[in-house]
């Protein structure tokens, strides 16, 4: 079977890494490193494992961004994907998530015919999760987002969808939008070799007008969303799970809990 | 001059030190305590290449550089020497050798599974009586006409209980002497006459194997012969240049790791009131450890940059592991005593550091060998 795959990626400011300003309670993101996108890894991992399996498969690695994602996009090849394509141009900066569709979507029907398209639930620093499942509606193919578990059966795919208290288990054809989440896979280390291999294959680079864009459909200007405000979220503390033989002991210690709070 | 790593080797550190904090460190503390050789860690080091850093890819190698291969080894040693050391005997003294002797059939049978870590390689040139004075082999290989049979015994040797492929000096002509009388052959471990002989049972790099090789009337094919008969002593010494490179990378790791969860601890532990990190005096420290750790990385990076130039690098990497093994020892008893008496714990890694940094000044020669060495060069002998 030769799979033609597209991995949908971001280049996003190392969480862990990020520190507040004490005075301005403010992120500072000065030489806060940049890294593959968690979710994103896990999408790529799982295009790589069906091309492990389906030696033909031809994994296409797109993102959007500023020149250095090209970085990241060094990462994706040296963990194996075939190609790298960086859609870059300052009339793309500032896009929200629905501009940055737009301009996803004009790079995927520039690439051609595909049969799956990977992406991350959502990036660690915008946390939107909106991304994938726009592409696919304006790509006008079926997605099932939060997968957990995907295997090829016959000519279609198998996937187990995450929900909060159980999953779905949902037959899709192909061509399709699948988003993953970190528990699809454990997602592989840049090979040694593949860096060298990767740093030397050229990545194209895409702007607005080679995408073909409407520059009223991308940018910051064109950005229907404004942001109302930023703040930060008041600090909860840890939940406890009470645990008991039976609802009744549950109960006791849940009533001990609370009154030793006072607060019954 | 430039002091800037390339991309790619910007990249390799970054994939190393990934795979070294979440597949090595986790586990270094616990097969430092139960002497077990990480076979598990070894295997993933070789599907990713970790094994064949510096070999041409057409030799199943990376296609790196020595510098990309020194700071595999250091980014490794920095959470595990053991770690460290398997990969650098493994390629240095191994892989290298093949690499740079072998003929095209033997790097074709030999040097790919090394260099794609299918295979483990080790290097036997000690011997109970054959230190410092390499020349001085008493394992001796005879000519059987279809065949040479070796029959001696090495000693310390490195990757030795888990290795397949050997790299093995021995006797070939003692009327010679060292220089003509000493000859290199490839070794598998399935060869007749050939057995694994006692484990060491080491102060440090507990979790690397370190064994006897012994051999009785061993068989050995003719095709297997490394180099001409006679080139023995100048394959295995020009083997030990390049692996300095290594050793002093493993050396600067170490120095590397005692120093970062030194300087956390400090900034974590609190004493009269303020972190330690606090007081000038042990800043003081901290600024000398740091210096030596910059100073030993410099002369490393040098070393392994002549060698990928084609230039004379024996005496700069002599220089390189003099130095590093070194600072690794200075730096990780002040890493034991900034910790006080948690530091002579094994709850912290500064204590294995400690055990794991002496070595370092004693295999692959000496500190007194690099001297000798580097005052050879220096006076023209």
């Amino acid at each position: 079977m030769a799979l033609k795959i597209i991995v949908c990626a971001k280049q996003v400011p190392d969480t862990n890494e990020v520190k507040i300003d004490p005075v301005k309670n403010t992120l500072i993101r000065d030489g806060v490193p940049s890294i593959l996108n968690h979710d994103d890894a896990n999408a790529l991992e799982e295009a790589l494992r069906i091309k492990d399996l389906y030696k033909d498969t031809h994994i296409t690695v797109l993102t959007m961004g500023p020149p250095q994602a090209k970085d990241m996009l060094i990462e994706c090849l040296a963990m194996g994907a075939d190609e790298a394509i960086l859609a870059s141009d300052r009339a793309l900066g500032g896009s929200d998530t629905w501009a940055t569709s737009n301009a996803l979507a004009a790079a995927i029907r520039k690439i051609g015919e595909f049969d799956i398209i990977f992406a991350g639930r959502q990036a660690i620093d915008g946390d939107t999760a909106q991304v994938g499942p726009q592409i696919a509606e304006k790509l006008d193919i079926p997605q099932v987002t939060y997968v957990t578990e995907f295997e090829i059966v016959d000519k279609d795919i198998i996937v187990k969808r995450a929900l909060e208290d159980g999953y779905e288990k949902i037959k899709i054809g192909m061509p399709c939008m699948l988003t993953a989440i970190k528990e699809l896979n454990e997602p592989r280390y840049m090979h040694i070799g593949g860096i060298y291999e990767a740093t030397k294959k050229e990545i194209p680079v895409w702007g607005a007008a080679a995408l073909g864009v409407d520059l009223t459909e991308v940018g910051l200007e064109s950005s229907p969303t404004n942001v109302f405000r930023s703040f930060s979220p008041a600090a909860k503390g840890k939940g406890i799970m009470l645990e008991g033989d039976c609802d009744k002991d549950v109960a006791k210690a849940l009533l001990i809990r609370l009154k030793e709070k006072h607060a019954i | 001059m430039n002091f800037q790593l390339t991309k790619e080797q910007e990249f390799v550190r970054k994939m190393v030190r990934k795979f070294a904090v979440n597949e090595v460190e986790p586990i270094a503390a616990d097969i430092d305590k139960e002497h077990r050789f990480p076979t598990e860690n070894v295997e993933k080091m070789g599907r990713y290449g970790l094994l064949g850093v510096p070999f041409p890819k057409e030799y199943g190698g990376a296609g790196g550089d020595n510098m990309a291969y020194a700071i595999t080894v250091e980014e490794l040693s920095r959470v595990c020497a053991s770690t460290g050391v398997i990969c650098s005997a493994h390629t240095s003294l191994c892989g290298w050798p093949l690499f740079a002797y072998g003929t095209e059939e033997q790097k074709k049978k030999y040097l790919i599974p090394i260099a794609k870590g299918e295979k483990l390689g080790a290097f036997g040139l000690t011997e109970p009586n054959a230190g410092t004075d390499a020349g001085g082999q008493q394992t001796r290989a005879i000519d059987r006409g279809d065949h040479w049979e070796l029959n001696g015994a090495k000693v310390f040797i490195t990757n030795g209980g888990f290795a397949d492929t050997f790299i093995v000096v021995a006797m070939t002509d003692k009327s010679k002497g060292t220089r003509g009388g000493i000859s290199a052959f490839i070794i598998e471990k399935e060869f007749p006459g050939f057995s694994v002989g006692k484990t060491e049972d080491k102060m440090g790099i507990c979790a690397s194997s370190t064994t006897e090789l012994i051999f009785q009337n061993c068989i050995v094919p003719k095709e297997n012969l490394l180099g001409q008969v006679g080139e023995g002593f100048k394959i295995a010494m020009a083997t030990l240049d390049g692996g300095r490179i290594g050793i002093a990378s493993q050396a600067l790791g170490i120095a590397q790791g005692a120093f970062d969860v030194t300087v956390e601890y400090m900034k974590a532990r609190k004493q009269f009131g303020k972190s330690i990190a606090a007081f000038q005096g042990l800043q003081f420290e901290i600024a000398d450890m740091k210096t030596r750790i910059e100073a030993a990385r410099l002369l490393i990076y040098q070393a392994a940059d002549r060698k990928d130039k084609h230039l004379k690098y024996g005496p700069y990497s002599a220089m390189a592991k003099l130095y590093a093994a070194e600072t690794a020892m200075y730096v990780t008893t002040k890493a034991v005593q900034l910790h006080g008496g948690y530091g002579y714990t094994k709850d912290y890694p500064v204590e294995r550091m400690m055990r794991d940094a002496k070595i370092t000044e004693i295999y692959e020669g000496t500190s007194e060998v690099q001297k000798i060495v580097i005052a050879a060069d220096v006076f023209g002998r």
